[in-house]
Parts: structure tokens; sequence; C-alpha cells
């Protein structure tokens, strides 16, 4: 149990980045007043392979690198005296996806977990959030120079987990860091992708899919901090929302700052309502402080059907619920098929064939 | 034998001060194994006339009928119409991000036919139409006509023509956006479907060109919403000579 004392402000949910978020549903992972285990939830599924290692090391051993605004993570990083390591050896390539595996116990609890790609290295990684849980955790993820990362983030979790997160990658020389974040599960979801650059060349790919149903409050804080000469970024995430108090917010933070000069940037968020009563926040934020760039782009759409997607599919005799459910798993498909690993892909979108069905889709 | 026909049909759509008219009484009767040009200026109505034929929710049909092989076409609803036996080849074909082409084909045969299609058939079927219409196979993957070229997403349309063998199909500007090369290919699936499914044809154009690869039985000049002139292929010539300068000013 942790009850450091810390020096940060407890949310009062008027902040601007709190506002979105229902405080009382958070179980108090956010205020000092409760207590909150510190346990280490993530583990490897299988065993170490040559090329890469988990390991468990002393919370002062590996410090973050990385600054943070962020409430829960400042509290996280108070709390926790072990860190999980996952290190990719520089230069190993590593065919097959690397897997790691969240084990929630029944109590509150805070982790931290950080993940370095060693210079040239390339690896695919998936941690998979499933069952019941309350917990705050932070993934600092570390791409070094020329290394090339896939990392996949699902939440399948079920309908009464809480999950805050924090997934912030640091992008190195020429390095490449991709990610994809599936949220479909769980009661109150709050994740931060975001993404920094440590030096030039860096190229950094979000990819995310969110799909709420009844009373289901997801929201996607990314920010991706241009710091840096010469980063390149793309972010595209794509929701749907079906059902009375589905909820969503994304918040799309592009900062490029006034010595980022070659950026290159594009975000995208594109929103699906199904039903009435539903309702989804899009928030693309770009922030240019330089004119020498190459591009920098934004684009927020949320809305219905597309009658025109539903005619053309009609025309050719296919009748209209199979239409809109052509429609809509091609929505996510696009997102989910980008995971590249069959297995992953064949049970994301039966979860989702199933919640549709749930919702009379 | 098919026929499709069309009788005094009115057609508008809705604005905030009430319904705006675009086709002002169109009489046209379409057999089997029979072409019909429809020329005519830019917003003539021309467009119109084929999306109210396939149902788009857009456009409100005001009085008229529109009939194939005797059964209420405006009845229908729009995947009825496909199971009708009627064909749009869209001027701007639909993306639709996330469907393969494959999936999509498939899902079309599947509603047309009331049964899944063979999959051993069906995939030498459709590889068999695309290498007809020059298409690489690798086509099937991609998302339905996104990042389509021009001429790729003409040739989509034809293809799906020539799989789900309609009794009468609308061609949209098939023609509008295709080089030669490409203008060429689309026109031999045209004609072939046509022999091979003796297929009724409303082409409908603003250019003569086409007409040179597919030849029409009759052309129709279409003008203010409505076919203001009727004659054979001689008419085409003419249009082609002269432009549609009279009928705009009438």
């Amino acid at each position: 149990m942790s009850a450091l004392p810390t020096n940060y402000l407890t949310p009062t949910g008027r902040e601007e980045t709190w506002r979105f978020t229902p405080l009382k549903r958070i179980a108090g992972l956010h205020d000092p007043a409760t207590s909150v285990a510190d346990r280490i939830s993530i583990s490897l599924v299988g065993a170490n392979r040559p090329g890469f290692k988990v390991e468990t090391s002393p919370a002062n051993e590996l410090p973050p690198k990385s600054a943070t605004d962020d409430a829960v993570t400042q509290r996280i990083r108070a709390s926790v005296s072990k860190v999980t390591h996952l290190v990719i050896e520089k230069e190993s390539v590593i065919q097959e996806p690397i897997f790691l595996k969240r084990s929630a116990g029944s109590e509150k609890e805070f982790s931290r977990t950080v993940i370095t790609a060693g210079a040239h290295s390339k690896a695919t990684v998936v941690v998979e959030n499933e069952g019941s849980a309350t917990i705050g955790e932070e993934i600092e993820i570390r791409v070094d120079s020329g290394a090339n990362l896939t990392f996949i983030s699902l939440q399948e979790w079920s309908a009464n987990s809480v999950h805050l997160g924090r997934h912030h990658a640091i992008v190195g020389r020429d390095a490449s860091f991709n990610s994809i974040t599936i949220t479909v599960g769980g009661s109150l979801v709050r994740l931060l992708p975001t993404v920094e650059y440590s030096d030039q060349g860096g190229s950094a790919e979000l990819l995310g899919l969110y799909f709420a149903t009844g009373g289901q409050h997801l929201e996607h804080r990314v920010h991706v901090e241009h710091g840096i000469p010469n980063g390149k970024s793309r972010v595209t995430y794509k929701g749907i929302l079906a059902g009375a108090e589905a909820r969503t917010i994304w918040i799309g933070d592009v900062f490029i700052r006034g010595n980022a000069e070659g950026t290159d940037t594009y975000e995208l968020n594109k929103n699906l309502l199904l039903t009435d009563g539903a309702r989804a926040d899009s928030v693309p934020n770009l922030e240019i402080e330089t004119g020498q760039i190459v591009g920098a782009g934004h684009a927020s759409t949320t809305g219905r059907f597309d009658d025109e997607q539903l005619f053309y599919l009609m025309s050719r005799g296919i009748a209209m619920a199979d239409a809109r459910r052509l429609v809509i798993r091609g929505f996510f498909g696009e997102i989910v098929s980008k995971i590249g690993i069959e297995s992953v892909e064949e049970r994301l979108m039966t979860r989702i064939d199933n919640q549709l069905a749930k919702v009379g889709e | 034998m098919s026929k499709l026909v069309i009788k005094n049909l009115h057609v508008g759509v809705e604005t905030e001060s009430g319904i705006t008219e675009i086709l002002r009484g169109v009489d046209l009767t379409i057999n089997s194994g029979e072409v019909h040009a429809i020329m005519g200026p830019n917003g003539s109505g021309k467009s119109t006339l084929a999306y109210s034929i396939a149902g788009h929710p857009k456009y409100t049909i005001t009085s008229g009928s529109v009939t194939l092989d005797g059964a209420d076409v405006l009845e229908m609803s729009v995947d009825e119409r496909a199971k009708a036996g009627l064909f749009l080849a869209m001027q701007y074909p639909v993306e639709v991000p996330g469907v393969s082409v494959a999936n999509f084909l498939r899902t079309a045969a599947t509603a047309l036919r009331g049964e899944a299609p063979k999959v051993r058939t069906w995939v030498g079927e459709v590889k068999d139409a695309m290498s007809k219409l020059a298409m690489d196979p690798a086509f099937s993957e991609r998302s339905v006509n996104e990042g389509f070229s021009g001429g790729e997403k003409k040739r989509h349309e034809i293809l799906q023509m020539e799989l789900l063998k309609p009794k009468i199909a609308i061609l949209d500007e098939t023609d509008s956006g295709l080089d030669v090369d490409a203008l060429r290919i689309v026109s031999e699936g045209v004609n072939r479907v046509k022999a091979e499914q003796n297929l009724g044809i409303m082409l409908i154009t603003h250019y003569t060109r086409i007409l040179r690869y597919i030849k029409p039985d009759f052309v129709h000049v279409f003008a203010g919403g409505k076919i203001v002139e009727e004659g054979g292929p001689e008419l085409a010539d003419r249009l082609e000579e002269k432009g549609y300068a009279e009928y705009v000013k009438a």
C-alpha cells in the first residue's frame, strides 16, 4: 500500500484535461486519499526468447524519461516500487509478436512498465487487457535509434473495469513507432497515447479504434509533441457508438514547436453514431509555432450512416441490414486489419459482432 | 425478354421552398438487347433519370410510372430493384472503406442469386471477369473504390455488371474521365455482357465518343428534364457536328 505524500493537486473535474471524465467513476485512482496497491500486473506470455527479455527492476533504477502533468501518472510514479521492463536487444529482429498479458487483482492497483526497443531492433509488442480491474498504469516506450516497434494495446475489459493509462513513446533518431490502440471493453477507460521525439527523423503512426455501447465511457487523449526537427506523425482514430449513454472522447493534441522544422503531421478522427442517446466528443487541436514544415493537418467527422454508401451497396441487391453490417465491419476492419495477427483480429471482430448484435445492429 | 417502361415520369428534389422539379415527363421503353443512348447537355437531368430509376432517396417521384416486365419498380426498395434485374453503373462510384472488393462482390452475388456462390467456381468466375477487363487480381483485396483511379472505378462497375447479370443496365456517363484504352476495355466489357445476356442498356453520355464502341439502336436527346428528340444512330452524328446549342436555347 502506498500513501506517499504528494505535491500535486488532486483533479476536481474542472481542469481542461479532466472536464470530460466522470471522476465519480474512477474509484479514487486520482485521489491521494484513496489507497491503491503497488502491484506488478503485467507478465510475458510464454518464455523469454532470443533477442528480448522481461525483467523486474527496482523503480529507482528505472526512472521515467518523460515528463508528465497527468495527476494519475504522477501518483503511479510516486507509488510503485518495482517496474516491469521489456528489453528488446539492439539489432535483434523478433519475428513473432511478443504478448504481454495483464492480470489484475481484486484491489485498486497501480503499475509501471517500460519497453525499450534497442537500436535497429524490430518487434511487435501486444499488451492484452482483459477481465475485471481497477487500474492505473503507465507504459513508457523507448524506441532507440533506427528501431522499428509496433505497439498494440488491446482493451478487452469486462464491463465493470476502470482503466486509466498513459502509453508514452519516446521516438529516437530515424526510429519508427507504430501503435494500434483498440478499446472495446470496460466501464470507464481513459488512455493517454502520447509521443515525443528525442532526435531527428523519427516517425510515429498512432491508430486507434473504440466501440462504446450503453453506459461505457471511453476516452482517448492523444498528444504528439513535435519538439525536434524532421519528425513525422500520423494519427487515425475511429469510433463507433451505440446505445443510451454510450460516451466517447477523443482529444488530438499535436504541437509543433518553434524549432521543429520539417515536421510532417496529419491527424484524423471519425465517429459513427449508430443510435440516439450516444455522444461523441472530438477535439483535434493543432498548434504550429513554425512555418517551416512539410505539412500539418487535421480532420474530424462525427455522423450517422453515409446514405451514399448504403445506396451503393443496396443498388447491388444487398439488403439494408446487410449493407449496414458491411459498412460497420468495414469501418472497424480498416483499423483491425492493421494488427496483422490473425487470431487477434478474429477475436476482436467476433467481440465487435457480438456487441453489435446486442445493440440490435 | 425483358422490358423497362418509363411513362410520363416526373421527379423532383426537396428544397427549402418545396419540391423543385427536374424531370418533366420522361417516356422511354427499353427492351432486352437494345442500346438506348441518352444524350444531353450538363444539367439536363440525365443522371436524375438514372438515380431515380435505381431508387436514390434524394429524389421524389411526383408522377408517372416505371415498370420492369410489368412489376412496379417505384414501389420497390433499392435492393429489390437490383433483384428485379436493374443495374446502375454510377458516374461517381462510392468508396466503402474497409470492405474489400472480394467481400462486396460475393455479398452482392449471394443477395442476387439467393444463395452463396460455390467458392470454387466463384473465385474462377471473378478472376476470369477481372482478366477480361484487364484488372489486376490484387484488386480483390482493396477496399471498394477507395483510392481507385477514374478508370479503375469504371472497370469495377462493369465488373459488377458482368458478375451480377442484370436484365437492364443504366450506364451513367461511364465514359467520363476515361482515356482511349480504358474506354475501349470498358466498352468491350459492356458489349460482351450485352451479347452474352441479351442485356438492355440505357447509355447516358455527354459525348458521342463512346458510341463508336457501343453502337446505339436508338438515340434520345435529353434537355430540360425530358426527351426532346429521338432517332437512330445518325442523330448522334448530327450532335457530334452541331452540339446541343439548338436544344439548350429551346
